[in-house]
Protein backbone atom coordinates (compact mmCIF):
# COMPACT_ATOMS: atom_id res chain seq x y z
CA UNK A 1 0.00 0.00 0.00
CA UNK A 2 1.21 3.36 -1.02
CA UNK A 3 -1.35 6.59 0.34
CA UNK A 4 -0.53 9.72 -0.39
CA UNK A 5 -2.46 12.85 1.49
CA UNK A 6 -2.53 16.39 1.44
CA UNK A 7 -3.47 17.79 4.41
CA UNK A 8 -4.69 22.00 3.60
CA UNK A 9 -6.34 24.90 5.66
CA UNK A 10 -5.24 27.82 7.81
CA UNK A 11 -2.81 27.58 10.75
CA UNK A 12 -4.31 26.77 14.23
CA UNK A 13 -6.35 24.04 12.81
CA UNK A 14 -4.25 21.53 13.28
CA UNK A 15 -3.11 20.37 10.19
CA UNK A 16 0.25 19.56 10.77
CA UNK A 17 -0.64 17.99 14.21
CA UNK A 18 -3.02 15.61 12.04
CA UNK A 19 -0.06 14.90 9.65
CA UNK A 20 2.11 13.74 12.02
CA UNK A 21 -1.14 11.55 14.10
CA UNK A 22 -1.24 10.03 10.77
CA UNK A 23 2.61 9.89 10.49
CA UNK A 24 2.96 8.45 14.04
CA UNK A 25 -0.13 6.08 13.27
CA UNK A 26 1.82 4.81 10.28
CA UNK A 27 5.21 4.19 12.29
CA UNK A 28 3.25 2.04 14.81
CA UNK A 29 1.91 -0.32 12.32
CA UNK A 30 5.38 -0.77 11.00
CA UNK A 31 5.43 1.19 8.06
CA UNK A 32 7.01 3.60 6.15
CA UNK A 33 6.56 7.12 6.37
CA UNK A 34 7.31 10.90 5.15
CA UNK A 35 5.67 14.36 6.49
CA UNK A 36 6.57 17.69 5.24
CA UNK A 37 5.18 20.62 5.99
CA UNK A 38 4.74 24.14 4.49
CA UNK A 39 7.63 26.23 5.60
CA UNK A 40 7.89 29.02 3.03
CA UNK A 41 5.96 31.98 1.61
CA UNK A 42 2.81 29.80 1.58
CA UNK A 43 2.99 29.95 5.37
CA UNK A 44 3.09 33.66 5.76
CA UNK A 45 -0.43 34.63 5.47
CA UNK A 46 -1.50 32.14 7.74
CA UNK A 47 -2.43 29.26 5.05
CA UNK A 48 -0.81 25.52 6.02
CA UNK A 49 -0.37 22.42 4.56
CA UNK A 50 1.57 19.23 5.07
CA UNK A 51 2.56 15.94 2.91
CA UNK A 52 2.33 13.14 4.15
CA UNK A 53 3.23 9.60 2.88
CA UNK A 54 2.57 6.45 3.88
CA UNK A 55 3.92 3.31 2.51
CA UNK A 56 5.13 -0.13 2.78
CA UNK A 57 7.79 0.29 0.51
CA UNK A 58 10.58 2.91 0.35
CA UNK A 59 9.75 6.42 -0.40
CA UNK A 60 11.07 8.57 -3.03
CA UNK A 61 10.30 12.20 -2.94
CA UNK A 62 7.95 13.46 0.47
CA UNK A 63 6.76 16.28 -2.17
CA UNK A 64 3.55 15.40 -3.38
CA UNK A 65 2.65 15.92 -7.10
CA UNK A 66 -0.69 14.42 -7.05
CA UNK A 67 -2.55 12.95 -3.74
CA UNK A 68 -4.39 9.82 -3.33
CA UNK A 69 -6.23 11.67 -0.83
CA UNK A 70 -7.17 15.41 0.07
CA UNK A 71 -8.07 16.69 3.47
CA UNK A 72 -9.80 20.36 3.02
CA UNK A 73 -10.42 22.37 6.03
CA UNK A 74 -10.87 26.02 3.56
CA UNK A 75 -12.12 27.18 0.51
CA UNK A 76 -8.37 28.55 -1.09
CA UNK A 77 -7.08 24.62 0.17
CA UNK A 78 -9.98 23.01 -2.16
CA UNK A 79 -9.38 25.69 -5.30
CA UNK A 80 -5.33 25.29 -4.62
CA UNK A 81 -5.22 21.58 -4.26
CA UNK A 82 -8.38 20.11 -6.19
CA UNK A 83 -7.05 19.65 -9.72
CA UNK A 84 -4.04 17.59 -8.19
CA UNK A 85 -5.92 14.60 -7.07
CA UNK A 86 -5.50 11.59 -8.98
CA UNK A 87 -8.78 10.59 -10.72
CA UNK A 88 -8.72 7.41 -8.31
CA UNK A 89 -8.44 9.37 -5.13
CA UNK A 90 -10.56 11.67 -3.49
CA UNK A 91 -11.45 14.47 -1.13
CA UNK A 92 -12.60 15.06 2.23
CA UNK A 93 -13.98 18.72 2.66
CA UNK A 94 -15.13 20.36 5.34
CA UNK A 95 -18.72 21.13 4.80
CA UNK A 96 -19.22 24.61 6.57
CA UNK A 97 -15.71 26.01 6.25
CA UNK A 98 -15.00 24.82 1.84
CA UNK A 99 -18.57 25.61 1.79
CA UNK A 100 -21.53 23.40 -0.08
CA UNK A 101 -21.24 25.06 -3.12
CA UNK A 102 -17.75 24.42 -3.58
CA UNK A 103 -18.00 21.02 -2.95
CA UNK A 104 -21.41 20.26 -5.36
CA UNK A 105 -19.01 21.54 -8.16
CA UNK A 106 -16.19 19.25 -7.55
CA UNK A 107 -15.35 16.85 -10.68
CA UNK A 108 -13.69 14.38 -8.25
CA UNK A 109 -15.02 12.08 -6.06
CA UNK A 110 -15.56 14.11 -2.67
CA UNK A 111 -16.59 13.58 0.84
CA UNK A 112 -18.75 16.55 2.61
CA UNK A 113 -17.75 16.07 6.37
CA UNK A 114 -19.10 18.44 8.80
CA UNK A 115 -16.13 18.10 11.05
CA UNK A 116 -15.70 22.00 12.46
CA UNK A 117 -19.58 22.14 13.45
CA UNK A 118 -19.51 18.88 14.97
CA UNK A 119 -16.23 19.18 16.73
CA UNK A 120 -17.63 23.56 18.01
CA UNK A 121 -20.26 21.34 19.30
CA UNK A 122 -17.73 18.90 21.56
CA UNK A 123 -16.16 21.59 22.70
CA UNK A 124 -12.95 22.08 21.00
CA UNK A 125 -12.05 22.86 16.99
CA UNK A 126 -9.44 20.61 17.51
CA UNK A 127 -11.30 17.79 17.69
CA UNK A 128 -12.57 18.47 13.59
CA UNK A 129 -9.15 16.82 12.28
CA UNK A 130 -9.28 14.06 14.28
CA UNK A 131 -13.27 13.48 12.58
CA UNK A 132 -10.79 13.84 9.36
CA UNK A 133 -8.83 11.24 9.90
CA UNK A 134 -12.06 9.09 11.32
CA UNK A 135 -13.46 9.13 7.09
CA UNK A 136 -9.97 8.66 6.14
CA UNK A 137 -9.62 5.39 8.11
CA UNK A 138 -12.71 4.51 6.85
CA UNK A 139 -12.25 5.07 3.32
CA UNK A 140 -8.77 3.31 3.06
CA UNK A 141 -8.32 1.49 6.18
CA UNK A 142 -4.72 2.79 6.46
CA UNK A 143 -4.20 1.48 9.87
CA UNK A 144 -6.60 0.57 12.68
CA UNK A 145 -8.34 2.82 14.53
CA UNK A 146 -7.02 1.69 17.64
CA UNK A 147 -3.63 2.47 16.65
CA UNK A 148 -4.34 6.80 16.94
CA UNK A 149 -4.85 6.28 20.33
CA UNK A 150 -1.46 5.34 20.58
CA UNK A 151 -0.04 7.74 18.27
CA UNK A 152 -2.08 10.47 19.95
CA UNK A 153 -0.06 9.45 23.53
CA UNK A 154 3.26 10.01 21.41
CA UNK A 155 2.15 13.22 19.13
CA UNK A 156 0.06 15.20 22.24
CA UNK A 157 1.57 17.32 24.56
CA UNK A 158 1.64 15.15 28.29
CA UNK A 159 -1.16 18.28 29.56
CA UNK A 160 -3.62 17.11 26.69
CA UNK A 161 -3.53 13.48 27.52
CA UNK A 162 -6.49 13.66 29.26
CA UNK A 163 -7.98 15.06 25.84
CA UNK A 164 -8.01 12.10 24.20
CA UNK A 165 -10.85 9.62 24.83
CA UNK A 166 -12.59 13.27 23.60
CA UNK A 167 -10.42 12.65 20.90
CA UNK A 168 -10.82 9.32 19.83
CA UNK A 169 -14.95 9.74 20.11
CA UNK A 170 -14.13 12.60 17.50
CA UNK A 171 -12.36 10.02 15.14
CA UNK A 172 -15.34 7.03 15.64
CA UNK A 173 -17.74 9.61 15.02
CA UNK A 174 -15.81 10.25 11.65
CA UNK A 175 -15.75 6.79 10.64
CA UNK A 176 -19.63 6.78 10.72
CA UNK A 177 -20.11 9.78 8.52
CA UNK B 1 15.15 -3.49 19.56
CA UNK B 2 16.20 -0.17 18.28
CA UNK B 3 12.84 1.92 18.05
CA UNK B 4 11.62 3.97 15.03
CA UNK B 5 10.98 7.50 15.59
CA UNK B 6 9.19 10.49 13.73
CA UNK B 7 11.56 12.91 13.66
CA UNK B 8 12.54 15.96 11.71
CA UNK B 9 15.68 15.51 9.58
CA UNK B 10 17.41 18.95 11.18
CA UNK B 11 16.56 17.15 15.03
CA UNK B 12 18.13 13.40 13.22
CA UNK B 13 21.14 16.26 12.91
CA UNK B 14 21.15 16.65 15.93
CA UNK B 15 20.80 13.83 17.86
CA UNK B 16 23.76 12.19 16.18
CA UNK B 17 25.37 14.82 17.03
CA UNK B 18 24.89 14.33 20.44
CA UNK B 19 25.40 10.67 19.80
CA UNK B 20 28.53 10.89 17.89
CA UNK B 21 29.78 12.69 21.05
CA UNK B 22 30.49 15.83 20.26
CA UNK B 23 29.86 18.43 23.22
CA UNK B 24 30.70 21.47 21.59
CA UNK B 25 27.65 23.22 19.05
CA UNK B 26 28.28 26.45 17.98
CA UNK B 27 25.36 28.04 15.62
CA UNK B 28 23.36 31.17 14.24
CA UNK B 29 19.93 31.15 13.67
CA UNK B 30 18.86 30.66 10.35
CA UNK B 31 15.52 29.01 8.29
CA UNK B 32 15.73 26.04 7.46
CA UNK B 33 18.06 25.09 9.79
CA UNK B 34 16.58 26.63 12.98
CA UNK B 35 15.80 22.83 14.19
CA UNK B 36 18.57 21.76 14.57
CA UNK B 37 20.28 24.84 16.31
CA UNK B 38 16.86 24.89 18.57
CA UNK B 39 17.30 21.13 19.34
CA UNK B 40 21.12 21.92 19.99
CA UNK B 41 20.06 24.40 22.78
CA UNK B 42 17.68 21.91 24.92
CA UNK B 43 19.72 18.59 24.47
CA UNK B 44 23.49 19.80 24.46
CA UNK B 45 23.24 21.24 27.70
CA UNK B 46 21.68 18.23 28.95
CA UNK B 47 24.72 16.31 27.96
CA UNK B 48 26.78 18.36 29.67
CA UNK B 49 27.88 19.88 26.26
CA UNK B 50 28.14 23.50 25.28
CA UNK B 51 25.81 25.37 23.22
CA UNK B 52 26.65 28.60 22.09
CA UNK B 53 24.48 31.14 20.21
CA UNK B 54 27.35 33.25 19.26
CA UNK B 55 27.10 36.83 17.83
CA UNK B 56 27.39 35.69 14.57
CA UNK B 57 28.24 33.07 11.83
CA UNK B 58 31.99 33.93 11.49
CA UNK B 59 31.96 33.86 15.74
CA UNK B 60 30.41 30.40 15.40
CA UNK B 61 32.82 28.71 12.97
CA UNK B 62 35.98 30.38 14.45
CA UNK B 63 34.82 28.75 17.80
CA UNK B 64 34.63 25.32 16.19
CA UNK B 65 38.21 25.95 14.99
CA UNK B 66 39.28 27.09 18.75
CA UNK B 67 37.29 23.87 20.36
CA UNK B 68 38.50 21.62 17.52
CA UNK B 69 42.18 22.51 17.58
CA UNK B 70 41.23 21.66 21.44
CA UNK B 71 41.36 18.12 20.88
CA UNK B 72 37.25 18.69 21.20
CA UNK B 73 34.66 16.91 18.54
CA UNK B 74 32.52 20.19 17.62
CA UNK B 75 30.46 21.32 14.79
CA UNK B 76 28.27 24.16 13.83
CA UNK B 77 25.32 24.44 11.30
CA UNK B 78 23.94 26.81 8.94
CA UNK B 79 22.50 27.40 5.66
CA UNK B 80 23.70 28.73 2.39
CA UNK B 81 23.98 32.37 3.30
CA UNK B 82 25.49 31.89 6.59
CA UNK B 83 27.75 29.36 5.28
CA UNK B 84 29.33 31.71 2.92
CA UNK B 85 30.16 33.96 5.79
CA UNK B 86 31.97 30.97 7.63
CA UNK B 87 34.24 30.41 4.02
CA UNK B 88 37.08 31.93 6.10
CA UNK B 89 36.99 30.13 8.87
CA UNK B 90 36.44 26.92 6.98
CA UNK B 91 39.78 27.89 5.07
CA UNK B 92 41.79 28.44 8.45
CA UNK B 93 40.72 25.06 9.13
CA UNK B 94 41.55 23.21 6.26
CA UNK B 95 44.92 24.99 6.61
CA UNK B 96 45.38 24.39 10.46
CA UNK B 97 44.26 20.43 9.89
CA UNK B 98 41.88 20.56 12.36
CA UNK B 99 38.77 17.67 12.17
CA UNK B 100 35.71 20.10 12.54
CA UNK B 101 31.66 19.39 10.75
CA UNK B 102 30.33 21.72 9.22
CA UNK B 103 26.34 21.53 8.55
CA UNK B 104 24.60 23.25 5.55
CA UNK B 105 20.88 22.96 5.09
CA UNK B 106 21.13 24.00 1.60
CA UNK B 107 18.49 27.31 0.69
CA UNK B 108 18.41 29.10 -2.54
CA UNK B 109 20.39 31.80 -3.83
CA UNK B 110 22.29 33.81 -4.73
CA UNK B 111 22.49 36.22 -2.32
CA UNK B 112 20.21 36.06 0.49
CA UNK B 113 17.62 34.39 -2.01
CA UNK B 114 15.28 32.63 -0.31
CA UNK B 115 14.07 30.23 2.21
CA UNK B 116 12.63 27.28 0.01
CA UNK B 117 14.98 24.11 -0.61
CA UNK B 118 18.32 24.31 -2.73
CA UNK B 119 21.45 22.42 -4.02
CA UNK B 120 23.06 25.67 -5.49
CA UNK B 121 25.85 25.38 -3.27
CA UNK B 122 27.37 22.58 -4.59
CA UNK B 123 30.31 24.64 -6.43
CA UNK B 124 31.23 25.98 -3.01
CA UNK B 125 31.35 22.85 -0.73
CA UNK B 126 33.16 20.78 -3.44
CA UNK B 127 35.21 23.72 -5.43
CA UNK B 128 36.67 25.24 -2.50
CA UNK B 129 34.05 28.07 -0.95
CA UNK B 130 36.88 29.76 0.74
CA UNK B 131 40.48 30.39 -0.90
CA UNK B 132 43.16 28.09 -1.17
CA UNK B 133 44.04 24.97 -2.62
CA UNK B 134 41.80 22.50 -0.05
CA UNK B 135 39.20 20.09 0.42
CA UNK B 136 36.35 19.41 2.46
CA UNK B 137 34.70 16.04 2.70
CA UNK B 138 31.02 16.78 1.82
CA UNK B 139 28.63 14.39 2.64
CA UNK B 140 24.72 14.23 0.97
CA UNK B 141 22.52 12.71 3.00
CA UNK B 142 19.17 12.31 1.31
CA UNK B 143 16.52 10.71 4.01
CA UNK B 144 16.16 11.05 7.72
CA UNK B 145 18.02 8.14 8.57
CA UNK B 146 21.32 9.19 6.34
CA UNK B 147 21.18 12.57 7.86
CA UNK B 148 21.29 11.12 11.46
CA UNK B 149 24.02 8.27 10.22
CA UNK B 150 26.25 10.78 8.23
CA UNK B 151 26.20 12.78 10.62
CA UNK B 152 27.94 10.21 13.06
CA UNK B 153 30.19 9.32 10.34
CA UNK B 154 31.57 12.98 9.85
CA UNK B 155 32.88 13.25 12.92
CA UNK B 156 34.43 9.84 12.35
CA UNK B 157 36.31 11.37 9.06
CA UNK B 158 37.00 14.53 10.27
CA UNK B 159 39.08 12.73 13.05
CA UNK B 160 40.72 10.14 10.78
CA UNK B 161 41.86 12.83 7.96
CA UNK B 162 42.02 15.96 10.39
CA UNK B 163 40.04 17.49 7.67
CA UNK B 164 36.94 19.45 7.65
CA UNK B 165 34.22 17.59 6.37
CA UNK B 166 30.37 19.03 5.35
CA UNK B 167 26.95 17.41 5.73
CA UNK B 168 25.01 19.12 2.90
CA UNK B 169 20.96 18.60 3.72
CA UNK B 170 18.81 21.13 2.09
CA UNK B 171 15.22 23.18 3.34
CA UNK B 172 12.78 20.05 2.04
CA UNK B 173 15.49 17.09 4.35
CA UNK B 174 16.13 19.64 7.03
CA UNK B 175 12.07 20.21 7.70
CA UNK B 176 10.16 16.80 6.71
CA UNK B 177 9.58 14.57 9.21
CA UNK B 178 10.49 10.65 8.86
CA UNK B 179 10.78 7.56 10.47
CA UNK B 180 14.54 7.32 11.96
CA UNK B 181 16.03 4.63 13.85
CA UNK B 182 18.83 5.16 16.23
CA UNK B 183 21.26 3.10 17.78
CA UNK B 184 21.51 2.60 21.01
CA UNK B 185 24.99 3.78 21.18
CA UNK B 186 27.45 5.11 19.03
CA UNK B 187 31.27 4.30 19.32
CA UNK B 188 32.90 6.93 18.24
CA UNK B 189 36.24 6.68 16.25
CA UNK B 190 38.67 6.49 18.59
CA UNK B 191 42.23 8.31 18.23
CA UNK B 192 44.48 10.24 19.85
CA UNK B 193 45.51 13.75 19.01
CA UNK B 194 48.64 14.36 20.05
CA UNK B 195 48.39 17.41 18.59
CA UNK B 196 45.76 19.32 20.08
CA UNK B 197 46.36 22.30 21.90
CA UNK B 198 45.45 20.43 25.59
CA UNK B 199 48.24 21.95 27.86
CA UNK B 200 51.49 21.25 27.66
CA UNK B 201 51.51 20.79 31.75
CA UNK B 202 55.82 21.66 30.57
CA UNK B 203 55.68 17.93 30.47
CA UNK B 204 56.38 18.18 26.27
CA UNK B 205 56.73 20.12 23.54
CA UNK B 206 53.91 23.04 22.96
CA UNK B 207 51.58 22.39 20.52
CA UNK B 208 51.03 25.19 18.30
CA UNK B 209 48.03 25.23 15.58
CA UNK B 210 48.17 27.42 12.53
CA UNK B 211 47.67 27.89 8.76
CA UNK B 212 50.08 30.46 8.85
CA UNK B 213 53.63 30.19 6.75
CA UNK B 214 55.56 32.66 5.92
CA UNK B 215 58.42 30.71 4.57
CA UNK B 216 57.43 29.36 0.87
CA UNK B 217 59.15 26.11 1.22
CA UNK B 218 57.51 25.50 4.32
CA UNK B 219 53.96 26.44 3.46
CA UNK B 220 54.49 24.45 0.14
CA UNK B 221 55.53 21.29 2.47
CA UNK B 222 52.17 21.85 4.35
CA UNK B 223 50.27 21.94 0.59
CA UNK B 224 52.33 18.57 -0.63
CA UNK B 225 50.85 16.72 2.64
CA UNK B 226 47.40 18.04 2.26
CA UNK B 227 47.21 17.04 -1.25
CA UNK B 228 48.52 13.76 -0.45
CA UNK B 229 45.62 13.12 2.15
CA UNK B 230 43.18 14.27 -0.38
CA UNK B 231 44.52 11.45 -2.27
CA UNK B 232 43.83 8.81 0.27
CA UNK B 233 40.90 10.23 0.63
CA UNK B 234 39.83 9.92 -2.45
CA UNK B 235 40.84 6.25 -2.96
CA UNK B 236 39.73 5.29 0.53
CA UNK B 237 35.90 7.11 0.98
CA UNK B 238 33.94 7.65 -2.20
CA UNK B 239 29.96 6.60 -1.23
CA UNK B 240 27.75 5.87 -3.94
CA UNK B 241 24.28 4.52 -4.54
CA UNK B 242 23.67 2.48 -7.99
CA UNK B 243 20.32 1.51 -8.86
CA UNK B 244 18.97 -0.24 -12.10
CA UNK B 245 21.66 1.35 -13.63
CA UNK B 246 22.67 -1.69 -16.38
CA UNK B 247 21.28 -2.12 -19.72
CA UNK B 248 19.22 1.70 -18.56
CA UNK B 249 17.62 3.69 -21.40
CA UNK B 250 19.60 6.85 -19.66
CA UNK B 251 20.82 7.02 -16.14
CA UNK B 252 19.58 9.82 -13.76
CA UNK B 253 22.96 11.42 -11.76
CA UNK B 254 21.37 12.99 -8.50
CA UNK B 255 21.75 13.49 -4.50
CA UNK B 256 19.78 14.26 -2.13
CA UNK B 257 16.06 15.35 -2.23
CA UNK B 258 16.23 15.52 -5.89
CA UNK B 259 17.74 11.51 -5.97
CA UNK B 260 13.88 11.08 -4.03
CA UNK B 261 12.25 12.58 -6.40
CA UNK B 262 14.28 10.76 -9.45
CA UNK B 263 13.06 7.07 -7.97
CA UNK B 264 9.61 8.55 -7.86
CA UNK B 265 10.68 9.41 -11.75
CA UNK B 266 11.95 6.07 -12.44
CA UNK B 267 8.50 4.23 -11.48
CA UNK B 268 6.40 7.04 -13.50
CA UNK B 269 8.82 5.53 -16.32
CA UNK B 270 8.86 2.02 -16.31
CA UNK B 271 5.17 2.60 -16.85
CA UNK B 272 5.72 3.72 -20.29
CA UNK B 273 8.35 1.17 -20.36
CA UNK B 274 11.41 3.88 -20.31
CA UNK B 275 14.24 1.86 -18.20
CA UNK B 276 15.54 5.17 -16.17
CA UNK B 277 18.59 4.18 -13.62
CA UNK B 278 20.04 6.47 -10.71
CA UNK B 279 23.70 7.09 -9.85
CA UNK B 280 23.29 8.65 -6.23
CA UNK B 281 26.90 10.00 -5.38
CA UNK B 282 26.39 10.24 -1.21
CA UNK B 283 29.80 11.81 -1.52
CA UNK B 284 30.32 14.76 -3.54
CA UNK B 285 33.52 15.44 -2.70
CA UNK B 286 35.24 12.91 -3.25
CA UNK B 287 32.81 12.74 -6.11
CA UNK B 288 32.35 9.26 -7.36
CA UNK B 289 33.94 9.78 -10.58
CA UNK B 290 34.66 5.94 -11.79
CA UNK B 291 31.32 5.04 -11.08
CA UNK B 292 29.76 7.98 -13.17
CA UNK B 293 32.75 7.16 -16.07
CA UNK B 294 31.63 3.80 -16.35
CA UNK B 295 27.95 4.57 -16.57
CA UNK B 296 29.17 5.27 -20.19
CA UNK B 297 29.36 1.47 -20.33
CA UNK B 298 25.89 0.81 -19.11
CA UNK B 299 23.28 3.34 -20.82
CA UNK B 300 23.56 5.78 -24.00
CA UNK B 301 22.74 9.36 -22.06
CA UNK B 302 23.38 10.98 -18.50
CA UNK B 303 21.44 13.30 -17.28
CA UNK B 304 22.15 15.25 -14.03
CA UNK B 305 19.02 16.17 -12.03
CA UNK B 306 19.54 18.87 -9.49
CA UNK B 307 17.84 22.19 -7.48
CA UNK B 308 20.30 24.60 -8.94
CA UNK B 309 21.45 25.83 -12.61
CA UNK B 310 23.67 22.89 -13.37
CA UNK B 311 26.84 22.45 -11.18
CA UNK B 312 27.16 19.02 -10.59
CA UNK B 313 26.97 17.92 -14.00
CA UNK B 314 30.19 19.25 -14.53
CA UNK B 315 31.54 16.72 -12.14
CA UNK B 316 29.71 14.16 -14.38
CA UNK B 317 30.69 15.83 -17.61
CA UNK B 318 34.40 15.38 -15.99
CA UNK B 319 34.13 11.86 -15.65
CA UNK B 320 32.41 10.79 -18.39
CA UNK B 321 34.90 12.57 -20.72
CA UNK B 322 32.91 12.92 -23.39
CA UNK B 323 31.65 9.08 -24.16
CA UNK B 324 28.33 9.80 -24.06
CA UNK B 325 25.97 13.16 -24.10
CA UNK B 326 25.25 14.90 -21.05
CA UNK B 327 22.62 16.33 -20.49
CA UNK B 328 20.80 18.98 -17.32
CA UNK B 329 17.84 19.30 -16.12
CA UNK B 330 17.17 21.61 -12.59
CA UNK B 331 14.66 23.78 -11.39
CA UNK B 332 15.92 27.15 -9.00
CA UNK B 333 14.44 29.52 -7.20
CA UNK B 334 13.41 26.93 -4.96
CA UNK B 335 10.91 25.66 -7.02
CA UNK B 336 10.90 21.82 -7.11
CA UNK B 337 11.25 19.83 -10.24
CA UNK B 338 7.58 17.73 -10.44
CA UNK B 339 7.70 14.35 -11.45
CA UNK B 340 6.07 14.30 -14.49
CA UNK B 341 8.52 17.32 -15.70
CA UNK B 342 11.61 15.64 -15.53
CA UNK B 343 9.72 12.32 -17.60
CA UNK B 344 8.78 14.86 -19.89
CA UNK B 345 12.46 15.86 -20.80
CA UNK B 346 13.67 12.31 -20.34
CA UNK B 347 11.54 11.74 -23.29
CA UNK B 348 12.87 14.52 -25.27
CA UNK B 349 16.64 13.55 -24.49
CA UNK B 350 15.96 10.45 -25.46
CA UNK B 351 14.33 11.64 -28.66
CA UNK B 352 17.28 13.72 -29.57
CA UNK B 353 20.03 11.07 -28.52
CA UNK B 354 18.72 7.54 -29.39
CA UNK B 355 17.65 7.79 -33.29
Amino acid sequence: MNYEIIIAGFGGQGILSAGRIISVSAILEGKNTTWFPSYGPEMRGGTANCHVIVSDGEIGSPIINNPDVLICMTKPAIDKFESYVKNTGFILADMSLVGEDKIKSSKKQIFSIDAAKKAGEMGHKAYAMLIMIGKLIKETKIFKPETVEKALYEVLKPELHRLIPDDMAALAMGMEM
Amino acid sequence: MPKKVLIKGNEAIGEAIIRAGCRHYFGYPITPQNELTNYMSKYMPEAGGVFIQAESEIAAINMVYGAAGAGARAITSSSSPGISLKQEGISYIAGAEVPAVVVNVMRCGPGLGGIMPGQSDYFQAVKGGGHGDYRNIVLAPNNGQELYELTVKAFDLADKYRVLVMVMADGALGQMMENVEFKDKETPYKIDKPWATTGSGMKRKKNYITSVYINPDELEAVNIRLQAKYKEIEKEEVLFEETDCEGADIIICAYGLAARITRNVMKLAAEESIKVGLLRPITLWPFPKDAVGSLADKTDVIMSVELSAGQMVEDVRLAVNGKKPVHFYGRTGGNLPTQKEILNEIKRVLEKEVK
